[in-house]
């Protein structure tokens, strides 16, 4: 038995140095990168720091990021329960496009998808005349921001709730069916308890999205200090007037946010790995 | 095993009609969410470019310096690609084969990408390989630029890149039976034939498939990109960058035009990539 696992197994030389070679090339691309954003944002100190994360364009920059958040992460939540649940509990045709279709702002460059709502929405956009004379502001405002983000993240619930909730299959809805419940009690009493799980890890790959989404953002924001700046948006202004102190202050609260969401990801993972979709991320 | 099955008139080609409510809310819910958020920004950048009439849209997707930005990306992207090819399989091999002190912690850490801002991955990579950094001062004295330049670019990439080889060939390695190695070492093979000859062929296509997602990551990549690239025109200037500069320039003609080129090398790219993969399964289950 030992000699036949011996006969498919590594020498313990061979384990070692690839494992080290693993770790050696995960330090220098991941863990180094990582590091130097908190060793920089407190590099004058714990005073410095604090003094930088409350700073008025700082703090303008949090809350616009929280309130993006709170508002696109609900909406793509909702949106892609039902589209799972209209993809694995129902038969139409076209189902699969629709799957395709919710694919595709994974595959879309930010800067593009950002740059689409311009066309829709800015001053030489479709909707550009129209939005003026009504005096509605979306680009270059908070609502283009919403939009933007709205779209990077639309995929992460319903990726994730469809393959889950097709290995569950229909019977259990099905028997609460007739047995009469209708159709939000089938909903709140027998699905969701099986996909709770699932639904919070997309909910939580969802919102680390909307709150670090830089491209797409940009684009439609218009970089106006304390009115339109997020987080990753015033990292960026902040480096760029060479105020590295600051900008890696405000970058480490995001870095801070990355790994709350591994350690609830991991959690999750370890925990309620059944519940969730095989397919990885 | 002889077991008893009830009547399951289900999940056939026979079905017809499903009998749970909610089709017409969650559809329609469904349709106006994609209509809304995908496809009319979608339509809208397609009419713009078709309004631009085909000779100036040529013009515009093709010049020189936009010529110059797409090697950039495409050739980066690739670069990087096959980089987190070879050590995201190395990576994925390890987490799955072997047992080591920090195993998990270096299984969660290969998500940090998906989970860490661009922008701020964008500056933390900087600071590190920049001349004054960590790596980049002691590859400085070999004379080795690693930022403000396309290696920068590279770098960036490679980041972004490595948890789509890992999360992808990961599940297909653990799920490898050890059956034909056992087989393959009766028969006096030795660890690296049988790694080459009967695992590697079996991991192989999600490693392409792992290649092919990180590679279409890249080639859209921006916030991690533009702070370590340098951004000179010709020289280290993103696709994706060149569309904000245009956009800045209020160029929204020429912007339009290299957005569609690159939109329709993502599409291309996920068309490609779904086709592969459902190729995959079905050789797997044939």
């Amino acid at each position: 038995m030992s000699a036949k696992n011996k006969a498919i197994s590594e020498s313990f030389t061979t384990k070692l140095l690839l494992v080290l070679a693993a770790i050696a090339y995960v330090g220098l691309i991941l863990v180094l990168p990582l590091a130097s954003v908190f060793t920089e944002a407190f590099r004058h100190g714990l005073a410095a720091f604090k003094a930088a994360i409350s700073e008025p364009d700082a703090r303008a920059a949090i809350k616009l990021t929280l309130t993006v958040a709170a508002i696109s992460v609900p909406i793509n939540m909702v949106c892609g329960v039902a589209a799972a649940w209209a993809i694995t509990k129902h038969d139409f045709p076209g189902k699969n496009l629709l799957i395709t279709l919710i694919d595709v702002p994974f595959s879309i460059s930010p800067v593009v998808a950002g740059m689409m709502y311009l066309l829709l929405f800015g001053a030489q956009g479709w909707f550009g005349d129209w939005l003026l004379a009504h005096d509605i502001r979306i680009a270059f405002a908070k609502p283009g921001i919403v939009l933007a983000t709205l779209i990077v993240t639309l995929p992460f619930v319903a990726r994730e709730l469809i393959p889950l909730m097709q290995s569950q299959g229909r019977e259990e809805e099905e028997a609460a069916l007739t047995l009469g419940a209708p159709g939000w009690r089938i909903f709140l009493w027998v699905t969701l308890p099986n996909i709770r799980w699932g639904l919070l890890y997309g909910v939580l790959l969802t919102n680390a999205r909307a709150m670090g989404e830089f491209g797409a953002v940009s684009v439609i924001s218009g970089h106006i200090r304390g009115e339109t700046n997020t987080m990753p948006l015033q990292v960026e202004v902040l480096y760029n007037e060479y105020n590295f102190a600051a900008a890696f202050a405000v970058a480490s609260l995001l870095a801070g946010l990355a790994l709350v969401t591994l350690v609830v990801k991991t959690l999750l993972e370890w925990r309620h790995g059944d519940q969730l979709a095989a397919a990885g991320h | 095993m002889a077991t008893i099955s009830l009547p399951r008139p289900r999940h056939g080609r026979g079905r017809r009609h499903s009998p749970l409510p909610g089709l017409p809310l969650t559809l329609t819910v469904t349709i106006l969410w994609l209509t809304v958020l995908l496809l009319l920004p979608l339509i809208a950048l397609f009419a713009k470019s078709v309004t631009l009439g085909p000779a100036h849209f040529i013009d515009a997707a093709f010049s020189r310096r936009a010529l110059a930005s797409y090697e950039l990306s495409f050739g980066a992207a690739l670069v990087a690609a096959a980089v987190n090819a070879v050590f995201g399989l190395l990576v994925a091999w390890v987490l799955v084969r072997y047992r080591f002190p920090g195993r998990r912690l270096l299984g969660a850490l290969v998500d940090l990408p998906f989970a860490l801002p661009t922008a701020v991955a964008g500056i933390a990579l900087t600071a590190v390989y920049a001349s004054s950094g960590w790596v980049g001062k002691p590859a400085s004295v070999f004379g080795l630029q690693l930022a403000y330049n396309p290696i920068g670019v590279v770098i960036a990439l490679t980041f972004i890149g490595l948890p789509f080889v890992v999360r992808t060939v990961e599940p297909v390695l653990a799920d490898l039976g050890r059956g034909l190695e056992e087989a393959a070492a009766t028969l006096g093979a030795g660890r690296w034939t049988i790694f080459r000859r009967v695992i590697l062929p079996e991991i192989f296509p999600s490693v392409v498939t792992g290649f092919a997602l990180a590679f279409a990551r890249g080639v859209g990549e921006y916030g991690s990109v533009i702070f370590i690239a340098g951004n000179m025109p010709f020289k280290s200037e993103i696709a994706p960058l060149l569309i904000v500069t245009k956009l800045e320039e209020y160029d929204y003609a020429g912007a339009t035009a290299i957005a569609t080129v690159l939109l329709l090398a993502s599409l291309l790219l996920l068309l490609l990539i779904n086709a592969w993969q459902g190729y995959v399964l079905r050789r797997r289950s044939a």
